[in-house]
């Protein structure tokens, strides 16, 4: 009888993989937020398929989550599992590329049949040579015998049974990584409240699923990760869904408007439209539109009439949104545009996380048609985003698109919880004196037009989609287009005195910059922390203010001998960088697999640099 | 108590009107500005939406809030304007290309929702502002620039649309008859909820006298039903012919023929929640049926901006989270206390 193997980490990877009836989503949040809780930092990563239940057992019908927790800072789900929680043999098939060396899989033995082995297309019957999995620690668990046997008395049916095997794993996955169970129990309790016989079951089979790896000790390794040393605070779990519908409502409540959502349900930003649904308490209309369309152009409704005005969705339903969106360029009125990317084009990868809407966000309309674009870095500061968004759209009377991607949107992070008073105040631009009111009129620096409510006497006015002169009038005449196209164009310009300095992450000179905007800046980062730990000179600059770019960009830039754009698409930043600034070079890295990158083949590709 | 008086001329904008001479729209704009005179309320309470087309330069003309939005839209733009500001008496001017074709889908949707707005929709069975095609109301086989051999489907009848879509207030009237125009605009501005309206409209330019054989002086008295809620259902110069339901269907009887006294002949009730009579009297043509105007339908029903409110002070009332500090704070939160200060770096972004 071998001893326990106990194995000491700074963090760990752990993937649950079933198929997407198995609940391996919940089993995953559950096991972070009971982490979280315990004092770890934490990245998730939910990887569903787009049919919400494929055909049973095959590999497109896989589901996983993925957790990185640790004692450090966790910037990243992590590239590859540590531990694999596989439900059936199509989990092993779809996952097997995402473990680590030597990483342990543990599998539901009772479903690695010979039925599930053809479902998921293996030729023989050893899943895991197949694969290459040799090398890997493989516990198998007849989970889906123990579950019954454990639920036995209960009687419940036998696909009610079945439905809580996952508990069983998540209460082994509990005791190797010895992460306390009250906070399950208290969810399983709060949730199956009026089915006490449910609840019950359910806790039952994950205390059985702890005890169970607490008595085979032998034959599985449990794992010591320490609490890490975070910031003193309040903290939540929070995906970045999420955190964009509450930076909207913190908004709101600091302009003193009301806020209106008008949106279409869409994956992966539906969750946006749902969120801000629930929050009625807080007086949030939320207007489920008949169409996309009908989305932005009821927010572009509601911006006229005195409202923070929203609208939400994913790339497909940003080309819908084109033609509003220029409506709200020529009314210049204030409006934020909230674009959850997903991998495109046409319906393309709905579930899957990607950057390829950025030159759709900056150019994608007819005429010269200027707006503001932000994107979000990381879950939890899409609240902030979402939030300057507002900021801008609200001082500036301009439309704002932030963009954020299916990676942020579903993934969570623990999120020191700010307090209202420490963010910064937002003063709508009010027209104040009705007998000079002119309602194109632009009357300091910002350029903005001034903003005069229906209802207000006095400020009678009306606006448009044509061009039109500062009365508000419209005019055809030639000289007054050219003017008022590079005045929209100005306008959005100027917002770079609200737009902070890049930031370098590193020293300000070196062999290579990494660039990098939006959703990648987890795995940046943890590229550049681990490369400069080797003593490599490189350091990030990430963008979050893509229109207009920080004003230091070009000096930033200057200090580095190399420079490479890393982005999820086929080079979209890396062109307006090349248009912007023309007098640097930039290298590329470029992935369009509709997933993150991950951190190694971030670092190859700096490697491979550094020798050229 | 100050006695609000406003005149047609308190809602007529400084910009020179530019519809072509002869044009309809000019009698319906007098019309709504004579409505909205009578109604009480100040012009900076109106806020006038419309999309693209000739009918929708319409905003221009008034000295309400405007807005012209884009193509097909204005009911889309319209029904968040009426929820962000539900305070704003709102009025959509489209036309039978905006709302019947490229904005068919915010119309039917508006319809079925009902928020409290009133929808004009000006029906010259003609793109105008393009030159001259078909649009989605023209009869089948009318021949236009993009139908030079004549159109080869069916059109769009509007208050079927609106019936279809569960609508509640459907009127018809026609450009030329100012004083019906305004009694149905006071009529849907009176009503709680979506009111939609269909007038008849003459483009004089491209498609003269589309409605002639309705509005023809010599025979309109034969051909067009006024109706009336709580009056028979009668028409004609003399008014001695009447409207009978026969074997399912509409039928014209002449009073004192056949036996028909006037009590066979139909009362209007526009109240009525079972719209199978208003499609009946919407679907009525000639030449063997007149065509009929007024107020067609007019049904109290739950008011989609009003439920909007109510449901938001209901939940407020149950909910504890009362400002965002709350909901921020609010579910499964933890302490981290007892750590050593963290150093400031980059890896975690703050601000």
């Amino acid at each position: 009888m071998k001893d326990a193997r106990v194995i000491e980490l700074d963090e760990v990877v752990i993937r649950f993989s079933g198929d997407s009836g198995d609940g391996m989503q919940l089993t995953g949040t559950l096991f972070s937020n009971a982490a979280a809780l315990f004092g770890n930092d934490i990245s998730t990563f939910p990887d569903y398929p787009a049919e919400i239940r494929a055909p049973q057992g095959t590999v497109g019908g896989v589901s996983g989550f993925q957790v990185q927790f640790g004692r450090k800072q966790i910037n990243t789900p992590g590239d590859f599992a540590h531990v694999l929680v596989a439900m059936n043999p199509a989990a092993v098939k779809a996952n097997a590329k995402f473990i680590n060396p030597g990483g342990t899989i543990i599998y539901d033995s009772d479903m690695f049949n010979e039925k599930n082995l053809a479902k998921a297309n293996f030729a023989t019957d050893d899943p895991f040579t197949e694969c290459n999995l040799d090398d890997y620690f493989k516990i198998g668990v007849p989970i889906s015998s123990l579950t019954k046997e454990s639920l036995k008395d209960f009687g419940l049916d036998n696909k009610s049974v079945l439905r809580s095997k996952n508990m069983f794993a998540l209460g082994l996955i509990c005791w190797m990584f010895n992460r306390p169970m009250n906070y399950i129990e208290g969810y399983i309790n709060a949730k199956f409240g009026k089915k006490p016989v449910v609840a019950e079951a359910n806790i039952k089979v994950l205390h059985d699923g702890y005890n169970y790896g607490m008595i085979m000790q032998h034959m599985s390794p449990t794992y010591i990760v320490h609490p890490a040393n975070i910031e003193n605070g309040t903290y939540r779990n929070i995906s970045g869904n999420i955190a964009t519908a509450w930076g909207l409502l913190a908004a709101a409540e600091k302009s003193g408007l009301e806020l209106f959502l008008g949106s279409y349900p869409i994956t992966p930003a539906t969750e946006i439209l749902q969120a801000l649904a629930e929050r009625k308490d807080l007086g949030v209309k939320t207007f489920q539109a008949e169409d996309e369309i009908a989305g932005i152009t009821s927010a572009i409704g509601a911006a006229f009439a005195g409202d923070l005005a929203c609208t939400s969705t994913s790339g497909p339903g940003l080309a819908l949104k084109s033609e509003a969106i220029g409506l709200a360029v020529m009314a210049e009125l204030p409006l934020v545009v909230v674009n959850v990317q997903r991998g495109g084009p046409s319906t393309g990868l709905p579930t899957k996380t990607e950057q390829s809407d950025l030159l759709q966000a900056l150019y994608g309309r007819n005429g010269e048609s200027p707006v503001v674009v932000l994107a979000a870095s990381t879950p939890s500061d899409c609240f902030w985003y979402a939030f300057m968004a507002a900021k801008i759209a609200l001082e500036r009377m301009v439309p704002v698109i932030l963009l954020t991607d299916g990676f942020l949107g579903n993934g969570s992070e623990p999120w020191r919880i700010p307090k209202m008073a420490e963010l910064p105040s937002i003063t709508p631009r009010f027209a104040k004196d009705a007998a000079t009111y002119k309602s194109y009129e632009r009357k300091d620096e910002t350029l903005a037009r001034d903003w005069a409510i229906p209802g207000t006497a006095g400020f009678e006015h009306l606006i448009g989609g044509l061009e039109k002169n500062k009365m508000g009038s419209v005019s055809h005449d030639p000289d007054n287009h050219q003017i008022n196209s590079e005045l929209r164009e100005q306008k959005v310009q100027r917002v770079v005195d609200l737009v902070p300095d890049l930031e370098l992450c590193g020293d300000e000179d070196g062999d290579v910059l990494l660039v990098g905007w939006g959703g990648t800046y987890g795995h940046l980062i943890s590229a550049v922390r681990d490369l400069r730990l080797e003593g490599r000179n490189v350091s990030l600059a990430h963008f979050n203010y893509i229109k207009p770019l920080p004003k230091n960009t070009a000096e930033v830039f200057g200090n580095f001998k190399k420079i490479i754009v890393c982005e999820l698409n086929l080079g979209q930043f890396a062109g307006y960088l090349r248009d912007k600034f023309p007098q640097f070079s930039y290298h590329q890295l470029n992935k369009l697999k509709g997933l993150p990158f991950t951190v190694n083949e971030i670092k190859d590709s700096v490697y491979k640099l550094l020798e050229e | 108590m100050v006695d609000l008086q406003y005149t047609v001329k308190d809602f007529k904008s400084e910009n020179e009107v530019r519809w072509c001479p002869g044009c309809g729209d000019y009698a319906i704009m007098n019309a709504v500005q004579r409505t909205m005179a009578g109604m009480g309320i100040p012009h900076e309470k109106f806020a006038v939406i419309s999309g693209i087309g000739c009918s929708s330069r319409f905003p221009y003309y008034m000295s309400t809030y405007g807005f012209h939005t884009i193509h097909g839209r204005a009911s889309a733009v319209a029904s968040g304007v009426k929820l962000a500001n539900p305070g704003l008496n709102v009025w959509v001017i489209t036309g039978d290309g905006d709302a019947m074709a490229i904005g068919g889908n915010h119309f039917i949707h508006l319809i079925r929702r009902n928020i409290d707005l009133n929808l004009i929709l000006f029906n010259n069975r003609i793109y105008g502002l393009t030159k001259g095609q078909y649009s989605p109301t023209s009869d089948r086989g009318f021949k236009t620039k993009t139908s030079p051999f004549g159109t080869i489907e069916d059109p769009f009848v509007p208050g079927q649309l609106v019936i279809g879509a569960r609508g509640n207030f459907f009127a018809r009237t026609i450009d030329s008859n100012l004083k019906l125009s305004q009694s149905v605009f006071e009529g849907a501005a009176k009503h709680k909820g979506t009111s939609a309206i269909e007038v008849l409209q003459n483009c004089v330019i491209y498609n003269d006298g589309i409605h002639n054989a309705i509005t023809d002086p010599a025979h309109r008295a034969d051909r067009q039903l006024i109706l009336e809620h709580g009056k028979p259902m009668l028409f004609g110069a003399e008014n001695e012919k009447g409207i009978v339901f026969d074997k399912g269907k509409l039928k014209v009887e002449i009073i004192g023929e056949n036996g028909v006294t006037i009590d066979d002949i139909l009362v209007h009730d526009a109240n009525e929640s079972d719209p199978t009579l208003h499609m009946a009297l919407i679907n009525m043509k000639l030449p063997e049926q007149p065509v009929a105007f007024g107020i067609i339908r007019s049904v109290e029903a739950l008011v989609y901006d009003a439920e909007m409110v109510a449901q938001i002070k209901q939940v407020q009332q149950t909910r504890k989270v009362t400002c965002v500090d709350d909901l921020l704070n609010s579910g499964n939160t933890w302490e981290v206390t007892g750590n050593e200060p963290v150093a400031p770096d980059c890896t975690k972004r703050k601000y």
